[in-house]
């Protein structure tokens, strides 16, 4: 799976780089590491939804389980980052 | 706003309003009859403005429309004479006016060390075939008499590339060349022009359907600001964005990444000569061989930003857009990874605004906060010196001693120290534009102003270190 961290300007003064922090030590704790591949993006066109994060596939399909090829979650910061990861995308990562 | 004031020349202006009309067509149709129509259309006539007739101009005219459409596609060089524009300036350089007063002092022919000046019915006349043009006369004559004539393209041209062909033409050797531009700001006649490739701009925008097919960034260079005599650089980049464009990104934010890459380099290796200026790195492939082992392998500023966004956009095309001529080459090379898909000027950004009508200063703010100070200061000469003594010292490499090297000549006078183990420093940041890039060839303006306007939006950065942008960099690994 591929996540991608807004760094446009909005996201950016909101604190996308905190964010980008947080889920490295997410992906680190969860042991998930592998199967994602973690990327800063320019502006994902949410500018007035507070930092965005878009997941979409690496060559599993993981976000198209929920018949989507996209999964934005928005209004992430530092505080609440793990809890939007483990409600919304750690279940789509295949555990076996 | 397409006053005269907008463009330091007229050489310029002609230049932008051939390209604002090749662009005109290439949305609006009539593109096929350009070379036929647009010289008519700039040069009415019937009474000639510039040359001898009204027919040269157009033919010159002509020209421009050529090298605005992409120029000669056999020549390697992005830099190219307009024969028939180039006056043939003359060629004996140093020419005595009827200034002389034939004094009793002979203060040219002292100082000449050929011998080259005799006194005839008490004026000074110089033998040229002993004459080695070095100048002294001019200087020695107390009335100034004595002037140095020399062709403007030859004096701009520091990598002395340019030489007179048999119909005392300029030519360019581009075993020589650097493709700085210099000579395209300098040539009065304007003779000496860069090549376009705003055709294959538009047709990247075009085939995009709007982004809907693939996206496409613009990525400005931080001497942008300097360049904004109609609105605010917030304003630009959303009239940047009205051209089709998905996104503006800041190239100081590849430059915060270089810097990065560079103090780490240097870590290593205790000697550098930075590669952001790939006229520079030219300059030393072509004249200092033995140097190249010092240039820094670090890629420019503009390629850095270009991999950063194809890393989360893999289908995305990347534009420059900035006051440089061998950008225009760069791009090219095998080792920017294809990280940028085409060049863009400002002059030809003004021209391209103008022929969409889009009016900046009517545009709203889109503020772009990415880079840091130092990426941003990049733009001046001494930017990357600053920068990297200051971060280096942060990262732990404490024994940095730059220097910057501001155009051709002082970086000239620098390598030949280095390569004789002369020299006291150990970072050597060189640019071939005096100035730096906000004084490049393709500026629309050269205002010593400039640096003031680089300097303040600087210092408008959030970000005062450059260690966010290395975050993202760092994802890539």
């Amino acid at each position: 799976m591929n996540i991608k961290v807004c760094v446009g300007s909005s996201c950016h003064l909101k604190g996308s780089y905190d964010v980008i922090e947080v889920f490295k030590e997410i992906l680190k704790k969860y042991d998930v590491e592998d199967l994602v591949d973690l990327q800063a993006s320019f502006c994902l066109g949410f500018c007035s939804q507070g930092v965005t994060v878009k997941a979409d596939d690496l060559d599993e399909p993981t976000v198209k389980q929920i018949g989507k090829d996209e999964l934005f979650i928005h209004n992430v910061n530092k505080d609440n980052a793990e809890e939007l990861f483990a409600k919304e995308i750690y279940p789509l990562l295949n555990l076996k | 706003m397409t006053n005269n004031r907008v463009f330091d020349t007229n050489v310029q202006l002609e230049k932008y309003k051939v390209l604002k009309e090749v662009i005109r067509r290439a949305y609006e149709g009539g593109l096929e009859d350009a070379y036929i129509d647009i010289p008519k259309i700039i040069a009415p006539g019937p009474k000639a403005e510039t040359r001898c007739c009204v027919y040269k101009e157009r033919a010159i005219i002509q020209e421009r429309v050529k090298l605005a459409m992409g120029g000669d596609k056999d020549n390697p060089n992005v830099i190219e004479v307009i024969d028939t524009a180039c006056d043939e300036c003359p060629i004996d350089s140093i020419y005595v006016t009827p200034a002389c007063r034939g004094c009793l002092m002979h203060s040219c022919a002292e100082v000449c060390p050929q011998n080259a000046i005799t006194i005839v019915n008490n004026k000074a006349v110089i033998n040229n075939e002993k004459c080695i043009e070095c100048g002294k006369c001019t200087k020695a004559c107390p009335y100034s008499a004595i002037l140095a004539l020399h062709r403007p393209c030859v004096q701009s041209c520091k990598a002395k590339a340019i030489t007179m062909n048999d119909y005392g033409k300029a030519s360019i050797d581009n075993e020589k060349c650097i493709e700085c531009g210099a000579c395209v700001y300098k040539c009065p006649f304007g003779a000496i022009s860069d090549k376009s490739l705003v055709l294959d701009i538009i047709d990247i925008l075009k085939k995009s359907d709007n982004n809907k097919n693939y996206r496409v960034y613009a990525v400005i260079a931080p001497s942008i600001v300097s360049q904004c005599r109609f609105g605010r650089v917030s304003q630009v980049v959303t009239a940047i964005m009205k051209l089709g464009f998905h996104q503006v990104v800041e190239v100081a934010l590849g430059a915060d990444i270089t810097l990065y890459h560079e103090a780490n380099e240097f870590k290593e290796r205790q000697l550098l000569t930075t590669s952001c200026c790939p006229s520079f790195v030219a300059y030393i492939e072509k004249n200092f061989p033995d140097l190249a082992k010092y240039i820094s392998h670090s890629v420019s500023p503009m390629v850095e930003v270009g991999l950063l966004i194809k890393r989360s956009d893999p289908t995305a095309k990347v534009v420059f857009i900035g006051p440089c001529s061998s950008k225009k080459k760069e791009y090219k090379l095998a080792k920017t990874k294809g990280a940028i898909d085409s060049v863009m000027s400002f002059e030809e950004l003004q021209a391209f605004l103008d022929a969409r009508n889009i009016d900046t200063t009517a545009m709203d703010d889109t503020e772009l906060n990415n880079a840091s100070f130092y990426g941003r200061i990049f733009a001046k000469s001494g930017g990357i010196a600053q920068g990297i003594a200051e971060m280096g010292a942060e990262m732990g490499v404490d024994n940095i001693n730059p220097v910057a090297m501001n155009g051709l000549d002082e970086c000239k006078m620098n390598l030949l120290k280095l390569r004789v183990g002369k020299s006291p420093y150990n970072f050597f940041e060189g640019m071939a534009c005096e100035g730096g890039c906000l004084n490049g060839p393709l500026c629309i303006t050269h205002s010593p102003k400039n640096i003031v306007d680089v300097e303040k939006y600087g210092n408008e950065a959030k970000e005062k270190d450059i260690f966010n942008s290395v975050k993202l960099y760092e994802l890539k690994t």
